[in-house]
Protein backbone atom coordinates (compact mmCIF):
# COMPACT_ATOMS: atom_id res chain seq x y z
CA UNK A 1 0.00 0.00 0.00
CA UNK A 2 2.92 2.46 0.78
CA UNK A 3 4.22 1.99 -2.56
CA UNK A 4 1.31 2.63 -4.51
CA UNK A 5 0.29 5.48 -2.79
CA UNK A 6 3.74 6.99 -3.45
CA UNK A 7 3.03 5.97 -6.42
CA UNK A 8 -0.16 8.09 -6.76
CA UNK A 9 1.39 10.72 -5.69
CA UNK A 10 4.26 10.75 -7.66
CA UNK A 11 1.62 10.27 -11.16
CA UNK A 12 -0.39 13.15 -9.23
CA UNK A 13 3.44 15.76 -9.00
CA UNK A 14 3.52 14.84 -12.80
CA UNK A 15 0.23 15.77 -13.92
CA UNK A 16 0.56 19.24 -12.76
CA UNK A 17 3.33 19.89 -15.79
CA UNK A 18 -0.01 19.48 -18.18
CA UNK A 19 2.46 20.67 -21.56
CA UNK A 20 -0.38 19.56 -23.93
CA UNK A 21 -2.61 22.39 -23.11
CA UNK A 22 0.09 25.19 -22.80
CA UNK A 23 -1.15 27.26 -26.15
CA UNK A 24 -4.80 25.74 -25.97
CA UNK A 25 -7.02 28.67 -25.72
CA UNK A 26 -10.11 26.75 -25.78
CA UNK A 27 -13.65 28.31 -24.31
CA UNK A 28 -15.32 25.52 -22.31
CA UNK A 29 -18.98 26.46 -22.06
CA UNK A 30 -17.82 29.83 -23.69
CA UNK A 31 -16.23 31.37 -20.67
CA UNK A 32 -13.63 29.10 -18.83
CA UNK A 33 -10.26 28.53 -20.67
CA UNK A 34 -9.51 24.96 -20.73
CA UNK A 35 -6.07 25.67 -18.94
CA UNK A 36 -7.92 27.11 -16.61
CA UNK A 37 -10.39 24.05 -16.14
CA UNK A 38 -7.53 21.73 -16.08
CA UNK A 39 -5.89 22.96 -13.10
CA UNK A 40 -8.81 23.14 -11.26
CA UNK A 41 -9.92 20.15 -11.28
CA UNK A 42 -6.20 19.29 -9.90
CA UNK A 43 -6.59 21.23 -7.09
CA UNK A 44 -9.87 18.78 -6.36
CA UNK A 45 -7.19 15.95 -7.56
CA UNK A 46 -5.05 17.17 -4.78
CA UNK A 47 -7.80 17.24 -2.23
CA UNK A 48 -8.47 13.56 -3.15
CA UNK A 49 -4.86 12.71 -3.15
CA UNK A 50 -4.94 13.89 0.07
CA UNK A 51 -8.05 12.21 1.01
CA UNK A 52 -6.69 9.10 -0.08
CA UNK A 53 -3.62 9.77 2.13
CA UNK A 54 -5.23 10.48 5.51
CA UNK A 55 -7.54 7.28 4.77
CA UNK A 56 -5.01 4.65 4.08
CA UNK A 57 -1.47 6.26 5.12
CA UNK A 58 -2.25 8.05 8.31
CA UNK A 59 0.42 7.95 10.84
CA UNK A 60 -1.89 6.57 13.56
CA UNK A 61 0.64 6.13 16.21
CA UNK A 62 0.53 9.98 16.62
CA UNK A 63 -2.96 9.65 18.00
CA UNK A 64 -1.25 8.31 20.70
CA UNK A 65 -0.11 11.80 21.65
CA UNK A 66 -3.75 12.68 22.02
CA UNK A 67 -4.68 10.42 24.80
CA UNK A 68 -4.51 12.05 28.48
CA UNK A 69 -1.33 11.27 30.56
CA UNK A 70 -1.94 8.65 33.00
CA UNK B 1 -15.45 58.21 3.12
CA UNK B 2 -18.35 55.06 3.18
CA UNK B 3 -15.44 52.91 2.06
CA UNK B 4 -12.72 53.82 5.24
CA UNK B 5 -15.59 53.63 7.86
CA UNK B 6 -16.11 50.10 6.74
CA UNK B 7 -12.54 49.50 7.27
CA UNK B 8 -11.94 51.27 10.39
CA UNK B 9 -14.97 49.33 11.69
CA UNK B 10 -13.21 46.22 10.15
CA UNK B 11 -10.20 46.92 12.28
CA UNK B 12 -12.31 47.56 15.49
CA UNK B 13 -13.82 44.32 14.62
CA UNK B 14 -10.67 42.43 14.89
CA UNK B 15 -9.12 44.22 17.72
CA UNK B 16 -11.90 43.28 19.51
CA UNK B 17 -11.68 39.72 19.20
CA UNK B 18 -7.96 39.95 20.43
CA UNK B 19 -9.26 41.65 23.43
CA UNK B 20 -12.08 38.55 23.59
CA UNK B 21 -9.08 35.81 23.18
CA UNK B 22 -7.11 38.13 26.24
CA UNK B 23 -9.93 37.41 28.15
CA UNK B 24 -10.48 33.65 27.86
CA UNK B 25 -6.83 33.04 27.93
CA UNK B 26 -4.31 32.22 31.18
CA UNK B 27 -1.37 34.25 31.88
CA UNK B 28 0.79 30.66 31.37
CA UNK B 29 3.48 31.06 28.22
CA UNK B 30 2.24 27.75 27.17
CA UNK B 31 -1.24 29.41 26.46
CA UNK B 32 0.05 32.71 25.29
CA UNK B 33 2.62 31.54 22.31
CA UNK B 34 0.36 27.85 21.67
CA UNK B 35 -2.99 28.64 22.85
CA UNK B 36 -2.76 25.46 25.34
CA UNK B 37 -2.40 23.60 22.42
CA UNK B 38 -5.75 23.49 21.87
CA UNK B 39 -7.41 25.16 18.81
CA UNK B 40 -10.53 23.14 17.36
CA UNK B 41 -10.83 21.68 14.06
CA UNK B 42 -12.45 24.64 12.11
CA UNK B 43 -10.18 27.35 13.93
CA UNK B 44 -7.32 25.08 13.33
CA UNK B 45 -8.12 25.06 9.16
CA UNK B 46 -9.03 28.80 8.73
CA UNK B 47 -6.26 30.15 10.30
CA UNK B 48 -3.60 27.79 9.43
CA UNK B 49 -4.74 28.67 5.96
CA UNK B 50 -5.14 32.26 6.51
CA UNK B 51 -1.93 32.42 8.05
CA UNK B 52 -0.77 31.55 4.62
CA UNK B 53 -2.56 34.09 2.76
CA UNK B 54 -0.69 37.45 1.93
CA UNK B 55 -2.10 40.41 0.15
CA UNK B 56 -0.17 39.18 -3.06
CA UNK B 57 -3.20 35.80 -2.74
CA UNK B 58 -5.64 38.35 -4.19
CA UNK B 59 -3.99 41.57 -5.24
CA UNK B 60 -1.14 40.38 -6.58
CA UNK B 61 -2.37 37.41 -8.31
CA UNK B 62 -4.84 38.88 -10.02
CA UNK B 63 -2.14 41.93 -10.92
CA UNK B 64 -0.23 39.01 -12.35
CA UNK B 65 -2.70 37.65 -14.70
CA UNK B 66 -3.79 40.47 -16.24
CA UNK B 67 0.14 40.71 -17.36
CA UNK B 68 0.31 36.70 -18.01
CA UNK B 69 -2.78 35.01 -18.17
CA UNK B 70 -4.92 32.14 -16.43
CA UNK B 71 -1.26 30.27 -16.08
CA UNK B 72 -1.58 31.94 -12.53
CA UNK B 73 -3.21 29.48 -11.27
CA UNK B 74 -1.25 26.71 -12.34
CA UNK B 75 1.97 28.15 -11.38
CA UNK B 76 1.41 29.22 -7.83
CA UNK B 77 -2.29 28.25 -6.92
CA UNK B 78 -2.31 24.14 -7.96
CA UNK B 79 0.77 23.86 -6.87
CA UNK B 80 0.31 24.82 -3.01
CA UNK B 81 -2.74 22.87 -3.91
CA UNK B 82 -0.81 19.65 -3.56
CA UNK B 83 2.28 20.60 -1.98
CA UNK B 84 1.41 22.71 1.23
CA UNK B 85 -1.07 20.12 2.15
CA UNK B 86 1.60 17.20 1.45
CA UNK B 87 4.27 18.64 3.76
CA UNK B 88 1.69 19.44 6.51
CA UNK B 89 0.59 15.69 6.23
CA UNK B 90 4.47 14.63 6.29
CA UNK B 91 5.70 17.33 8.24
CA UNK B 92 3.56 19.37 10.18
CA UNK B 93 1.87 16.16 11.76
CA UNK B 94 5.38 14.94 12.58
CA UNK B 95 6.00 18.53 14.57
CA UNK B 96 2.77 18.49 16.40
CA UNK B 97 3.35 14.70 17.57
CA UNK B 98 6.96 16.11 18.79
CA UNK B 99 6.06 19.43 20.26
CA UNK B 100 3.31 17.91 22.45
CA UNK B 101 5.41 14.65 23.44
CA UNK B 102 8.77 16.86 24.70
CA UNK B 103 7.22 20.61 24.81
CA UNK B 104 9.09 22.16 21.99
CA UNK B 105 7.31 25.63 21.03
CA UNK B 106 9.19 26.51 17.55
CA UNK B 107 11.12 24.57 15.25
CA UNK B 108 14.31 25.87 16.83
CA UNK B 109 13.53 24.23 20.33
CA UNK B 110 13.21 20.78 17.87
CA UNK B 111 16.17 21.26 16.07
CA UNK B 112 18.26 22.12 19.39
CA UNK B 113 17.21 18.78 21.08
CA UNK B 114 17.87 17.17 17.84
CA UNK B 115 21.25 17.42 17.02
CA UNK B 116 22.10 17.79 21.10
CA UNK B 117 23.55 21.50 19.92
CA UNK B 118 22.08 25.30 20.66
CA UNK B 119 24.10 26.71 18.41
CA UNK B 120 22.39 25.18 15.12
CA UNK B 121 19.45 26.76 16.42
CA UNK B 122 20.83 30.29 17.38
CA UNK B 123 21.90 30.03 13.66
CA UNK B 124 18.65 28.62 12.18
CA UNK B 125 16.81 31.09 14.37
CA UNK B 126 18.41 33.89 13.19
CA UNK B 127 18.63 32.84 9.71
CA UNK B 128 14.67 32.27 9.81
CA UNK B 129 13.67 35.72 11.65
CA UNK B 130 15.84 37.78 9.20
CA UNK B 131 14.33 36.39 6.20
CA UNK B 132 10.78 37.37 8.28
CA UNK B 133 11.45 40.62 8.29
CA UNK B 134 10.79 42.02 5.18
CA UNK B 135 7.19 40.46 5.31
CA UNK B 136 5.69 42.52 8.13
CA UNK B 137 7.48 45.86 7.03
CA UNK B 138 5.09 45.08 3.66
CA UNK B 139 2.88 44.97 5.85
CA UNK B 140 3.10 47.78 7.82
CA UNK B 141 3.48 49.98 4.42
CA UNK B 142 0.51 48.21 2.48
CA UNK B 143 -1.70 49.14 5.33
CA UNK B 144 -0.77 53.11 5.29
CA UNK B 145 -1.35 52.62 1.00
CA UNK B 146 -4.50 51.04 1.64
CA UNK B 147 -6.04 53.30 4.30
CA UNK B 148 -4.56 56.37 2.15
CA UNK B 149 -6.51 54.69 -0.96
CA UNK B 150 -10.35 54.00 0.55
CA UNK B 151 -10.12 57.13 2.27
CA UNK B 152 -9.56 59.23 -0.61
CA UNK B 153 -6.47 60.67 0.96
CA UNK B 154 -7.74 61.75 4.03
CA UNK B 155 -6.13 59.47 6.08
CA UNK B 156 -2.54 60.01 5.30
CA UNK B 157 0.33 57.14 4.46
CA UNK B 158 2.34 57.46 7.77
CA UNK B 159 -1.21 57.83 10.17
CA UNK B 160 -2.77 54.48 7.42
CA UNK B 161 0.54 52.64 8.85
CA UNK B 162 0.27 53.61 12.26
CA UNK B 163 -3.02 52.06 12.67
CA UNK B 164 -2.59 49.21 11.27
CA UNK B 165 0.78 48.87 13.18
CA UNK B 166 -1.31 49.81 16.25
CA UNK B 167 -3.85 47.78 15.57
CA UNK B 168 -2.09 44.22 14.71
CA UNK B 169 0.10 44.97 17.78
CA UNK B 170 -3.23 45.37 20.00
CA UNK B 171 -4.47 42.00 19.52
CA UNK B 172 -1.08 40.14 18.99
CA UNK B 173 -0.37 41.79 22.48
CA UNK B 174 -3.09 41.24 24.21
CA UNK B 175 -4.87 37.97 22.63
CA UNK B 176 -1.59 35.99 22.31
CA UNK B 177 -1.66 32.80 19.62
CA UNK B 178 -5.53 32.18 20.52
CA UNK B 179 -6.66 35.94 19.43
CA UNK B 180 -3.94 35.84 16.16
CA UNK B 181 -5.64 32.43 15.04
CA UNK B 182 -9.27 33.97 15.80
CA UNK B 183 -8.46 37.03 13.51
CA UNK B 184 -6.94 34.53 10.91
CA UNK B 185 -9.93 32.28 10.72
CA UNK B 186 -12.29 35.40 10.67
CA UNK B 187 -10.10 36.81 7.79
CA UNK B 188 -10.39 33.88 5.97
CA UNK B 189 -14.08 33.33 6.10
CA UNK B 190 -13.36 37.22 4.43
CA UNK B 191 -10.95 36.71 1.99
CA UNK B 192 -12.88 33.25 0.87
CA UNK B 193 -16.56 36.12 0.72
CA UNK B 194 -15.21 38.76 -0.55
CA UNK B 195 -13.71 36.62 -3.60
CA UNK B 196 -16.75 35.28 -4.00
CA UNK B 197 -18.99 38.08 -4.31
CA UNK B 198 -16.81 39.99 -6.22
CA UNK B 199 -16.61 37.42 -8.59
CA UNK B 200 -20.25 37.59 -8.70
CA UNK B 201 -20.86 40.65 -8.68
CA UNK B 202 -18.01 41.53 -11.62
CA UNK B 203 -19.59 38.76 -13.80
CA UNK B 204 -23.05 40.58 -13.94
CA UNK B 205 -21.23 43.75 -14.26
CA UNK B 206 -19.38 43.00 -17.32
CA UNK B 207 -22.42 42.04 -19.14
CA UNK B 208 -21.46 38.12 -18.70
CA UNK B 209 -18.18 36.32 -18.68
CA UNK B 210 -18.92 34.41 -21.97
CA UNK B 211 -19.21 38.11 -23.55
CA UNK B 212 -15.69 39.13 -21.71
CA UNK B 213 -14.14 36.13 -22.93
CA UNK B 214 -15.05 36.07 -26.25
CA UNK B 215 -14.09 39.68 -26.53
CA UNK B 216 -10.07 38.95 -25.29
CA UNK B 217 -10.13 35.51 -27.58
CA UNK B 218 -10.99 37.88 -30.38
CA UNK B 219 -7.72 40.42 -29.69
CA UNK B 220 -4.61 39.31 -31.07
CA UNK B 221 -3.03 41.32 -27.67
CA UNK B 222 -5.03 39.39 -25.20
CA UNK B 223 -5.68 36.22 -26.74
CA UNK B 224 -2.67 34.73 -24.76
CA UNK B 225 -4.13 35.14 -21.79
CA UNK B 226 -6.41 32.44 -22.80
CA UNK B 227 -3.26 29.94 -22.24
CA UNK B 228 0.71 29.79 -20.68
CA UNK B 229 2.14 31.00 -23.61
CA UNK B 230 3.55 34.26 -21.83
CA UNK B 231 5.19 31.49 -18.87
CA UNK B 232 8.46 30.02 -19.84
CA UNK B 233 8.29 26.08 -18.92
CA UNK B 234 11.31 25.85 -17.21
CA UNK B 235 9.86 28.51 -15.05
CA UNK B 236 6.61 26.64 -14.55
CA UNK B 237 8.29 23.68 -13.47
CA UNK B 238 10.20 25.30 -11.21
CA UNK B 239 7.08 26.90 -8.86
CA UNK B 240 6.60 23.25 -7.70
CA UNK B 241 9.42 23.81 -5.09
CA UNK B 242 8.08 27.68 -3.84
CA UNK B 243 5.57 25.71 -1.72
CA UNK B 244 8.48 23.80 0.10
CA UNK B 245 8.49 26.51 1.61
CA UNK B 246 5.45 26.96 3.44
CA UNK B 247 6.52 24.96 5.97
CA UNK B 248 9.62 26.29 7.32
CA UNK B 249 7.81 29.80 7.52
CA UNK B 250 8.12 29.83 11.39
CA UNK B 251 4.78 31.04 11.82
CA UNK B 252 3.17 27.70 9.79
CA UNK B 253 5.62 25.44 11.91
CA UNK B 254 4.03 27.06 15.26
CA UNK B 255 1.00 27.16 14.13
CA UNK B 256 1.35 23.12 13.89
CA UNK B 257 1.83 23.18 17.42
CA UNK B 258 -1.58 24.78 17.97
CA UNK B 259 -3.79 22.07 16.99
CA UNK B 260 -5.94 20.43 20.17
CA UNK B 261 -5.33 16.52 18.13
CA UNK B 262 -3.54 14.98 15.20
CA UNK B 263 -6.54 14.66 13.73
CA UNK B 264 -7.35 17.78 13.05
CA UNK B 265 -5.12 17.74 10.54
CA UNK B 266 -7.12 14.87 8.71
CA UNK B 267 -9.81 17.85 7.55
CA UNK B 268 -7.02 20.89 7.38
CA UNK B 269 -5.04 18.27 4.28
CA UNK B 270 -7.68 17.54 2.41
CA UNK B 271 -10.05 21.03 2.65
CA UNK B 272 -6.72 22.74 1.70
CA UNK B 273 -7.01 22.18 -1.85
CA UNK B 274 -10.23 23.55 -2.09
CA UNK B 275 -9.58 26.35 0.10
CA UNK B 276 -6.77 27.42 -2.35
CA UNK B 277 -9.29 26.86 -5.19
CA UNK B 278 -11.79 29.05 -3.38
CA UNK B 279 -9.45 32.02 -3.40
CA UNK B 280 -7.43 31.99 -5.99
CA UNK B 281 -9.69 30.89 -9.16
CA UNK B 282 -12.05 34.30 -8.85
CA UNK B 283 -8.73 36.19 -8.54
CA UNK B 284 -6.65 35.22 -11.45
CA UNK B 285 -10.04 34.83 -13.87
CA UNK B 286 -10.91 38.61 -12.65
CA UNK B 287 -7.55 39.48 -13.93
CA UNK B 288 -7.74 38.34 -17.03
CA UNK B 289 -11.21 40.11 -17.53
CA UNK B 290 -9.46 43.11 -16.06
CA UNK B 291 -7.37 42.83 -19.16
CA UNK B 292 -10.34 43.63 -21.24
CA UNK B 293 -11.85 46.29 -19.42
CA UNK B 294 -8.67 48.54 -18.80
CA UNK B 295 -6.08 47.65 -21.08
CA UNK B 296 -2.64 49.35 -21.60
CA UNK B 297 -1.98 49.01 -17.60
CA UNK B 298 2.02 48.98 -17.08
CA UNK B 299 3.13 46.28 -14.48
CA UNK B 300 3.42 49.24 -11.56
CA UNK B 301 -0.48 49.88 -12.32
CA UNK B 302 -1.58 46.41 -12.39
CA UNK B 303 -1.73 45.68 -8.67
CA UNK B 304 -5.63 47.72 -8.25
CA UNK B 305 -7.14 45.55 -11.30
CA UNK B 306 -9.49 44.38 -8.68
CA UNK B 307 -10.07 47.44 -7.06
CA UNK B 308 -10.71 49.03 -10.29
CA UNK B 309 -13.37 46.32 -11.47
CA UNK B 310 -15.05 46.51 -8.07
CA UNK B 311 -15.18 50.21 -8.43
CA UNK B 312 -16.54 50.22 -11.68
CA UNK B 313 -19.14 47.58 -11.06
CA UNK B 314 -20.41 47.94 -7.49
CA UNK B 315 -20.93 50.73 -5.12
CA UNK B 316 -18.96 52.41 -2.52
CA UNK B 317 -20.06 50.54 0.13
CA UNK B 318 -19.16 47.59 -1.48
CA UNK B 319 -16.02 49.08 -2.13
CA UNK B 320 -15.30 49.55 1.38
CA UNK B 321 -15.83 45.51 1.98
CA UNK B 322 -13.25 45.31 -0.44
CA UNK B 323 -11.10 47.64 1.46
CA UNK B 324 -11.75 45.35 4.82
CA UNK B 325 -10.70 42.58 2.39
CA UNK B 326 -7.56 43.95 1.17
CA UNK B 327 -6.99 44.91 4.92
CA UNK B 328 -7.53 41.21 5.64
CA UNK B 329 -4.55 40.10 3.34
CA UNK B 330 -2.61 43.23 4.28
CA UNK B 331 -2.72 42.11 8.19
CA UNK B 332 -1.56 38.46 7.36
CA UNK B 333 1.63 39.91 9.56
CA UNK B 334 -0.25 39.34 12.51
CA UNK B 335 1.12 35.40 12.72
CA UNK B 336 4.62 36.77 11.93
CA UNK B 337 4.94 38.87 14.48
CA UNK B 338 3.62 36.45 17.02
CA UNK B 339 5.49 33.91 15.46
CA UNK B 340 9.01 36.06 15.86
CA UNK B 341 7.97 36.56 19.07
CA UNK B 342 7.50 33.39 20.49
CA UNK B 343 10.79 32.47 19.21
CA UNK B 344 12.90 35.60 20.30
CA UNK B 345 11.06 34.43 23.95
CA UNK B 346 11.39 30.50 23.76
CA UNK B 347 14.77 30.67 21.49
CA UNK B 348 16.64 33.16 23.21
CA UNK B 349 14.92 34.44 26.31
CA UNK B 350 14.15 30.65 27.60
CA UNK B 351 17.46 29.16 26.34
CA UNK B 352 19.74 31.22 27.81
CA UNK B 353 18.30 31.24 31.24
CA UNK B 354 15.53 33.84 31.38
CA UNK B 355 12.79 31.64 32.39
CA UNK B 356 14.52 30.23 35.21
CA UNK B 357 15.87 33.31 36.33
CA UNK B 358 12.90 35.57 35.78
CA UNK B 359 9.44 33.08 35.61
CA UNK B 360 6.91 32.13 33.78
CA UNK B 361 4.72 35.45 33.88
CA UNK B 362 8.02 37.60 33.13
CA UNK B 363 8.38 35.15 29.69
CA UNK B 364 4.75 36.07 28.27
CA UNK B 365 5.85 40.04 29.40
CA UNK B 366 8.70 39.50 27.17
CA UNK B 367 7.04 38.63 24.57
CA UNK B 368 4.65 41.13 24.98
CA UNK B 369 7.33 43.32 24.94
CA UNK B 370 8.83 42.26 21.65
CA UNK B 371 5.74 42.03 20.02
CA UNK B 372 5.22 46.14 20.79
CA UNK B 373 8.87 46.38 19.95
CA UNK B 374 8.73 44.60 16.16
CA UNK B 375 5.72 46.42 15.66
CA UNK B 376 7.19 49.60 16.18
CA UNK B 377 10.58 48.77 14.51
CA UNK B 378 8.42 47.91 11.34
CA UNK B 379 6.46 51.22 11.31
CA UNK B 380 9.43 53.55 11.63
CA UNK B 381 10.95 51.21 8.62
CA UNK B 382 7.85 51.45 7.17
CA UNK B 383 7.68 55.36 7.14
CA UNK B 384 11.23 55.51 6.80
CA UNK B 385 11.38 54.11 3.54
CA UNK B 386 8.12 54.83 2.15
CA UNK B 387 9.33 54.85 -1.47
CA UNK B 388 11.27 51.70 -1.88
CA UNK B 389 8.68 49.04 -1.10
CA UNK B 390 10.40 47.68 -4.18
CA UNK B 391 13.02 46.65 -2.66
CA UNK B 392 11.22 44.55 0.39
CA UNK B 393 8.98 42.77 -2.33
CA UNK B 394 12.28 41.74 -3.65
CA UNK B 395 13.49 40.31 -0.54
CA UNK B 396 9.89 38.74 0.35
CA UNK B 397 10.49 36.72 -3.32
CA UNK B 398 13.94 36.12 -2.23
CA UNK B 399 12.87 34.77 1.18
CA UNK B 400 10.18 32.42 -0.35
CA UNK B 401 13.19 30.57 -2.44
CA UNK B 402 15.39 30.48 0.90
CA UNK B 403 12.70 28.75 3.01
CA UNK B 404 12.02 26.53 0.43
CA UNK B 405 15.62 25.79 0.80
CA UNK B 406 15.73 25.13 4.45
CA UNK B 407 12.95 22.05 3.76
CA UNK B 408 15.98 19.42 3.45
CA UNK B 409 16.77 20.58 6.80
CA UNK B 410 13.39 19.98 8.13
CA UNK B 411 12.76 16.82 6.43
CA UNK B 412 16.29 14.65 7.98
CA UNK B 413 16.12 15.67 11.47
CA UNK B 414 12.82 14.43 11.53
CA UNK B 415 13.03 11.36 9.22
CA UNK B 416 16.60 10.53 8.90
CA UNK B 417 18.62 9.22 11.78
CA UNK B 418 22.28 9.60 10.01
CA UNK B 419 21.60 13.41 9.45
CA UNK B 420 23.78 15.22 11.63
CA UNK B 421 24.12 19.41 12.78
CA UNK B 422 26.86 19.90 10.62
CA UNK B 423 24.54 19.08 7.69
CA UNK B 424 22.00 20.95 8.85
CA UNK B 425 24.59 23.71 8.90
CA UNK B 426 26.10 23.57 5.81
CA UNK B 427 22.48 23.44 3.95
CA UNK B 428 21.90 26.90 6.60
CA UNK B 429 25.23 28.67 5.23
CA UNK B 430 24.36 27.55 1.53
CA UNK B 431 20.98 28.75 2.00
CA UNK B 432 22.29 32.35 3.42
CA UNK B 433 25.03 32.18 0.31
CA UNK B 434 22.60 31.53 -2.03
CA UNK B 435 19.86 34.10 -1.07
CA UNK B 436 22.39 36.88 -0.50
CA UNK B 437 24.59 35.63 -4.35
CA UNK B 438 20.23 35.91 -5.95
CA UNK B 439 20.39 39.20 -4.47
CA UNK B 440 23.51 40.36 -5.68
CA UNK B 441 22.83 39.30 -9.52
CA UNK B 442 19.52 40.41 -9.61
CA UNK B 443 21.11 44.36 -8.52
CA UNK B 444 23.99 44.05 -11.13
CA UNK B 445 21.39 43.09 -14.44
CA UNK B 446 19.02 44.46 -15.60
CA UNK B 447 15.76 42.74 -17.91
CA UNK B 448 16.31 43.10 -21.56
CA UNK B 449 20.55 43.38 -21.29
CA UNK B 450 22.72 40.65 -21.85
CA UNK B 451 23.78 38.94 -18.18
CA UNK B 452 27.04 40.27 -16.65
CA UNK B 453 28.36 37.12 -15.32
CA UNK B 454 28.02 33.69 -16.58
CA UNK B 455 25.04 34.71 -19.26
CA UNK B 456 25.03 31.11 -21.09
CA UNK B 457 23.66 30.32 -16.93
CA UNK B 458 22.13 33.58 -15.61
CA UNK B 459 19.69 35.09 -17.59
CA UNK B 460 17.21 38.21 -15.86
CA UNK B 461 13.82 38.08 -15.81
CA UNK B 462 11.60 40.85 -14.73
CA UNK B 463 10.83 39.83 -10.82
CA UNK B 464 14.21 38.08 -10.74
CA UNK B 465 17.04 35.97 -12.19
CA UNK B 466 16.91 32.22 -13.54
CA UNK B 467 19.43 29.62 -14.04
CA UNK B 468 19.63 27.73 -16.76
CA UNK B 469 15.76 28.88 -17.38
CA UNK B 470 14.96 27.21 -13.74
CA UNK B 471 14.46 29.73 -11.19
CA UNK B 472 17.06 29.72 -8.55
CA UNK B 473 14.98 28.12 -5.50
CA UNK B 474 15.10 24.61 -8.07
CA UNK B 475 19.15 24.59 -7.34
CA UNK B 476 18.84 26.28 -3.96
CA UNK B 477 16.52 22.86 -2.80
CA UNK B 478 18.54 20.67 -4.65
CA UNK B 479 21.83 22.48 -3.54
CA UNK B 480 20.76 22.06 0.44
CA UNK B 481 19.34 18.59 0.03
CA UNK B 482 22.81 17.37 -1.10
CA UNK B 483 24.83 19.25 1.62
CA UNK B 484 22.58 18.26 4.47
CA UNK B 485 23.48 14.00 2.57
CA UNK B 486 27.20 14.35 2.30
CA UNK B 487 28.19 16.51 5.41
CA UNK B 488 25.73 14.54 7.63
CA UNK B 489 27.58 11.21 6.14
CA UNK B 490 31.36 12.60 6.79
CA UNK B 491 30.23 13.53 10.64
CA UNK B 492 29.43 11.84 13.74
CA UNK B 493 25.60 11.46 14.84
CA UNK B 494 23.44 12.50 17.91
CA UNK B 495 23.98 9.97 20.53
CA UNK B 496 21.90 6.80 21.32
CA UNK B 497 19.71 8.13 24.30
CA UNK B 498 18.96 11.26 21.63
CA UNK B 499 17.64 8.95 18.38
CA UNK B 500 16.36 6.24 20.36
CA UNK B 501 14.10 9.59 22.04
CA UNK B 502 13.44 10.29 18.38
CA UNK B 503 13.57 7.19 16.31
CA UNK B 504 12.00 4.90 19.28
CA UNK B 505 11.82 1.02 17.79
CA UNK B 506 8.44 -0.21 16.36
CA UNK B 507 6.85 -1.64 18.35
CA UNK B 508 5.74 -5.36 17.97
CA UNK B 509 2.08 -6.04 17.58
Amino acid sequence: MKWALTAVVAVVVLLHQDFWFWTDKTLLFGFLPVGLAYHLGYAVLAAATMALLVRFAWPSRLEDDDRPEP
Amino acid sequence: MTPALIVFAYLAVVLYIGIFAFRRGTASGEDYFLANRGLGQTVFLLSLFGTNMTAFSILGSSGLSYRIGIGVFGLMASASALVIPLTLFLIGTRLWALGKRFGHRTQVGFFRDRWECGGIGTFLFALTAAMLVPYIVIAVMGGGHTLEAVSGGRVPYEAGGAVVALVVMGYVFFGGMRGTAWVNAFQTVLFLAFGTAAFLLIARGVGGLDQVMGRIAADPKTAPLLSRERIPPREFFSYMFIPLSSIMFPHIAIACLTAKSAGHFKKTVTFYPICILALWAPAVYLGVVAAAEFPGLKPGETDDVLVRLLTRHTTPALAGLLGAGIMACVMASDSQIMALSTMFTNDVFVHYGGKERFGDRVQVWTGRAFVAGIAAVAYLIGVALKHTEGIFEVAVRFAFSGYAALAPVMIAALFWKRSTKWGALAAGVWTLATVLGTWYLFSVSAPGKPFPVLPSVFARTPGGVTVFGFLPVVPMVLGSAALVAAVSLLTRPPGPATLGKYFPPKATP
